[in-house]
């Protein structure tokens, strides 16, 4: 097989405190693969690190963090290696992302046409006329009515789907190779939603473009993804195709989760939700860090954090209830 | 039949809607907007870039009463409306025999001119310093900090005569000195707005697109504080125009037979203790009147520019 758009390999980045003395394992051990075309699904609670993740892909950390092992090929090049000057080249013509506030991605001060012109200008070299052909193009692309007289206007003057678009408009104007889209509907209605991850699959499609999902919405994830990694403090509890996650979970957090989801059928009058609390990451307890709160956990669990273990084809978790099956 | 509804509806709006004759109208607009300022600022705009054709007397011109020189047989003459006064000579004469009104008038060319240029060079200072500090931040934004720390610590006043007498004083030192003095509010305040800005999402989606830390400061950062930065310099005009006084008062200021408002009112301190008060006194009403207007127009700016402040 051709190698992947996208490989990680035990990443791990850490928070440090300003003396140094108390370490925060935000991401802790990830590893995961990404093919051209693909959608990768990251699903997990607040504060389970996903959003580490992404950033240190983009090697946008604050500066408490760092990232202090694991590497991160991206077309064969180690991206944890490379310098602020050579990152910079990548971010916006090779990787992008979107971020989750439509109403706060875009200045105000500047017109729409202007704000997706500046990556085309920084790494494109665009100007004058081309450069307008390829803003309305871009404008097309997602759907926006009249782009001759949209580019002209402020942010202010579009509803929040059309600045969610616009924020995808700028994230796809140079042609990247993985867009990063960290939970990009939380703040559009559902009807938006649906349009937008339409729109998302349809860009997706025609530029093969590799996506990184992040949301807690597992419906979006059945939608969008070809595999899901399901995040639980900083670790990768489980990864797999979509459907395998959702017919055949392995890891009991996952099974968990997907349980955690109303269905329509359900009659029941209360919502079913996982006992307990996410391990506050300070104090991570020891053994797998989803011990405490594991219908399952034996002694081991307690003890010893669990390897990754294969379960089926692309299907690996962290769990001892798979060892040796 | 179909239009009497319509009439009642427009009848119970006006009700509720009365309109304030016509004088009270004016005197609100006036008096709560920026008129009276503006007109103030305005005049002395007005009076400084015409002074040669309004002073009765020219500056370096034929004429023996020119700012610079005086007839001291003249001297110590009261204003016209005075029993000794002499009608060439509308607000007096001083010691050296200088008609006041056309010191005052050629002095509001320098105070007009030392005070927008100390206000812009502090402005400039400033704003760079607060953007470097407030986006870059760690150890820059520690320096610069400490820095402003330690210079707000320091009396402006003596600063500044410190620094005039490292420097020979004329007018563009005391620009440049000013502009040293007072760069430390626009610094302070605009370091806090750039961290806030620092944080928003489309900053950092410029950085995601790739954009360079200089061009994220200059086209993102700049211009969403210009509008502090505008109302900081406004409210510092006034003040900057008390310090060129202060410091032409002290004689370390613009030079003497230059007819700076300050040294004006040194020249005049003599005179005041044996009753020739106009000397000093239209100076001074000079100075209070555009520092009053300065910070008038400042506070009024600042409120309307911010809508949160817009109806109190």
């Amino acid at each position: 097989m051709a190698q992947p758009l996208l490989e990680v390999k035990q990443l791990q980045t850490y928070f440090f405190s300003a003396q140094g003395t108390r370490v925060v394992k935000a991401v802790d051990g990830v590893s995961f693969t990404l093919n051209e075309g693909e959608t990768l699904g990251v699903v997990g609670e607040s504060g389970s690190g996903k959003t580490v993740t992404s950033m240190s892909l983009l090697r946008l950390l604050p500066p408490a963090a760092r990232i202090v092992g694991g590497e991160i090929w991206f077309q064969g090049e180690n991206l944890v290696t490379k310098s602020e000057r050579e990152m910079r080249q990548l971010r916006g013509s090779q990787l992008t992302m979107i971020l989750q506030d439509p109403m706060m991605s875009l200045n105000p001060l500047f017109t729409i046409g202007e704000q997706i012109a500046e990556p085309l200008r920084i790494h494109r070299h665009m100007r004058g006329a081309r450069l307008r052909e390829r803003i309305k193009e871009l404008l097309r692309g997602v759907r926006i009515p009249s782009p001759e007289v949209r580019l002209r206007e402020y942010p202010h003057q579009m509803s929040g789907g059309m600045r969610q678009r616009i924020v995808g408009a700028i994230g796809i104007s140079c042609e990247p190779k993985l867009l990063i889209a960290d939970e990009p509907t939380t703040s559009l209605d559902v009807t938006i939603q649906a349009q937008y991850l339409n729109l998302l699959k349809d860009i997706q499609q025609r530029s093969r473009l590799a996506m990184i999902f992040i949301t807690h919405n597992i419906g979006i994830v059945a939608k969008m993804c070809d595999n899901v990694g399901v995040m639980y403090a900083g670790k990768l509890v489980e990864r797999a195709p979509v459907r395998t996650i959702f017919n055949q979970p392995a890891h009991p957090y996952t099974e968990a989760l997907l349980h955690a989801v109303p269905k329509l059928t359900d009659r029941s009058k209360r919502l079913w939700s996982i006992e307990g609390q996410p391990p506050d990451l300070t104090n991570p307890p020891t053994g797998c860090p989803f011990n405490p709160r594991c219908p399952q956990a034996e002694d081991r669990c307690r003890r010893e954090v669990p390897p990754e273990f294969q379960v089926g084809e692309n299907h690996y978790t962290r769990c001892w209830l798979w060892e040796g099956r | 039949m179909d239009s009497s509804p319509v009439v009642s509806a427009g009848d119970a709006f006006g009700a509720y809607a009365s309109v304030p004759p016509f004088w009270r109208r004016v005197a609100t607009k006036m008096l709560g907007g920026p008129m009276i300022s503006l007109g103030i600022l305005g005049g002395l705009v007005f009076v400084a870039v015409f002074a040669d054709f309004l002073a009765p007397y020219p500056y370096n011109g034929t004429s023996r009463y020119t700012p610079e020189v005086g007839e001291l047989r003249n001297k110590y003459l009261p204003p016209m409306w005075q029993a000794r006064g002499k009608p060439q000579f509308i607000l007096g004469t001083d010691q050296q025999g200088r008609d006041i009104l056309t010191r005052l008038i050629y002095g509001s060319r320098i105070s007009l001119k030392v005070a927008v240029a100390a206000v812009l060079v502090s402005g400039v200072i400033g704003t760079a310093l607060g953007i470097l500090s407030g986006y870059i931040g760690g150890w820059v934004d520690m320096v610069v900090m400490r820095l402003t720390d330690s210079w707000l610590a320091l009396p402006p006043v003596t600063f500044a005569i410190l620094l005039a007498a490292v420097v020979k004083p004329n007018e563009w030192n005391i620009v440049v000195i000013l502009g040293v003095v007072y760069w430390t509010r626009y610094a302070r305040v605009l370091r806090g707005e750039v961290l806030s800005l620092k944080e928003r999402d489309y900053v950092r989606l410029a950085i995601v697109a790739g954009c360079s830390r200089l061009r994220i400061m200059w086209t993102h950062i700049m211009p969403n504080i210009a509008n502090s930065a505008v109302v900081l310099a406004t409210l510092q005009l006034g003040v900057v125009v008390i310090a060129e006084a202060t410091l032409s008062f002290l004689g370390v200021g613009v030079p003497s037979p230059q007819p700076a408002w300050g040294v004006m009112l040194n020249d005049g301190r003599a005179g005041l203790m044996t009753g020739s008060w106009w000397l000093s006194v239209f100076p001074g009403l000079c100075i209070v009147l555009v520092v009053l207007a300065a910070s008038a127009l400042g506070d009024w700016f600042r409120v309307w520019s911010d809508p949160q402040l817009r109806q109190l």
